[in-house]
């Protein structure tokens, strides 16, 4: 057995069980809803303050709804002890690690294409220009965000006071990714090439690299305790 | 098991339990609520590290090499490992995958014919009663086909026709030369398995004798004194 295929089998756990449960998609997407009511409420019909802050508000509403996807990770895993199954598996933990990034990278890509989609119909943004240009940055803001986002949810599975020590944790160390991303963006969306913004680029993938690198490392033993 | 201590801050729960389990034996752990047998189990299973003392699980210390431990080992505790929103089958696969023997889809359905459940399979677990349940985690063990099998009341949830089936199956898992250690609390169901019985009774085992030589009965009344009194 490959440990691709351990990754993968991981996934598909994540990904079936969500598709049949729906149930941190419907929520994600109710918060969306709410985040981009309130966004609206207060921004109004002022066009001008809207395009400066769409950026910041777009991945305002990806972190916030990513922060209620991740933080459920692994809550999953403690129903009926599945955790324990994990630990006593024989094998490298790291698979299930990876397996469960993608999971979250792709829940919340869904998530972060229905966000965009109804920021351009809320705000009558014309996001179809953005579009290559936002294929390439928003997985690679979410790749770091799931990395480091999964390597604390398991660390903070079994920590009586979770919900708030989740968030604290990991919003000072996407620092480096939630900036990158939303200059990224504010070029996209202004139209400007991505080449303008090419350090940004390059700080993500670096920070993508490492934090990847990093809870392959250390999974294993987050998982122990 | 040597010397084996476990305590949960100032609660000492385990105080140095001596215990060993041969191939082809079966050992049933006795205890009063809260004597310490799940944690003993669990401690044996690699899933809480002791205080302190020595497990060895198929030669493989379970403290050093936890990971050569687990590979001889077959856990079946309170919780079943069961994803609720998959079918009996696919958790199956899921966990032969993951532990690294991935099972034919005809090997799945025997394991699930082997528990009577070939019927389910294709249902999605939160449907199962808790019995049914737990047949699932059982098949999960035989597709897994460990050398050591610790169940944690393994008998708890099953009707009669499914408690015969798991008591006929730890005999043959023992006569092929598997070891089990099970918690129980009760003197009929499975119990007929056991060759010996330890009690469990402050941290300890207090007593550790063949089942033969005293009978169910006399197991009984041994662990009436036992626990009364302690260690």
């Amino acid at each position: 057995m490959t440990y691709a295929q351990r990754a993968f089998i991981v996934l598909w756990k994540d990904v079936v069980t969500e598709r049949r449960s729906k149930a941190t998609l419907n929520a994600l997407l109710f918060f969306s809803l709410m985040l981009l009511f309130l966004f609206q409420f207060t921004l109004g019909g002022d066009r001008e303050r809207l395009v400066s802050a769409l950026p910041g508000l777009l991945w305002l509403g990806f972190v916030l709804s990513g922060l209620v996807g991740l933080g459920r990770t692994f809550l999953l895993e403690r129903e009926n002890d599945c955790w324990d199954g994990l630990l006593l598996t024989p094998g490298d933990k790291s698979a299930i690690y990876l397996g469960k990034v993608a999971g979250n990278l792709l829940l919340m890509l869904v998530v972060e294409v229905i966000l965009l989609a109804l920021f351009a119909l809320f705000f009558n943004v014309d996001v179809a220009r953005a579009l290559p240009a936002l294929s390439l940055v928003l997985p690679l803001g979410t790749v770091g965000f799931a990395a480091v986002g999964t390597l604390f949810a398991v660390m903070t599975a079994h920590v009586r006071a979770r919900e708030v020590l989740f968030p604290v944790l990991l919003l000072p160390v996407e620092v480096p990714v939630l900036l990158a991303s939303v200059k990224a963006t504010e070029a996209a969306l202004a139209g400007e090439p991505l080449s303008a913004v090419a350090p940004w680029l390059q700080l993500l993938v670096a920070a993508d690299v490492v934090y990847l690198v990093a809870g392959v490392l250390t999974f294993d033993a987050l998982l122990e305790g | 098991m040597r010397g084996l201590r476990k305590a949960f801050g100032r609660h000492l729960v385990l105080d140095g339990v001596d215990l060993d389990v041969g191939h082809g034996e079966a050992v049933a752990l006795l205890g009063a609520n809260g004597a310490g047998k799940t944690t003993l189990l669990r401690v044996a299973a690699t899933l809480v590290r002791p205080t302190s003392g020595r497990v060895l699980v198929g030669g493989a210390d379970g403290g050093r090499d936890p990971e050569a431990a687990r590979r001889h080992l077959g856990f079946l505790g309170h919780g079943t490992w069961l994803y609720e929103d998959l079918t009996a089958y696919e958790n199956l696969r899921f966990w032969a995958t993951l532990g690294g023997r991935p099972a034919s889809a005809s090997a799945l359905r025997a394991a699930l014919a082997a528990v009577e459940l070939e019927r389910w399979g294709d249902e999605r677990v939160r449907q199962f009663s808790a019995g049914m349940k737990r047949r699932v985690s059982i098949a999960r063990l035989l597709i897994a086909q460990p050398r050591v099998l610790l169940l944690d009341e393994p008998f708890t949830g099953l009707d009669q026709r499914s408690a015969k089936w798991l008591e006929e199956h730890l005999q043959a898992f023992k006569s092929a030369g598997g070891a089990v250690l099970m918690s129980t609390h009760s003197f009929g169901r499975g119990f007929g398995v056991a060759d010996r019985a330890a009690i469990l009774a402050g941290g300890r085992i207090a007593a550790d004798v063949a089942v033969a030589s005293l009978g169910s009965e006399g197991v009984r009344r041994l662990y009436e004194v036992t626990v009364e009194d302690g260690p």
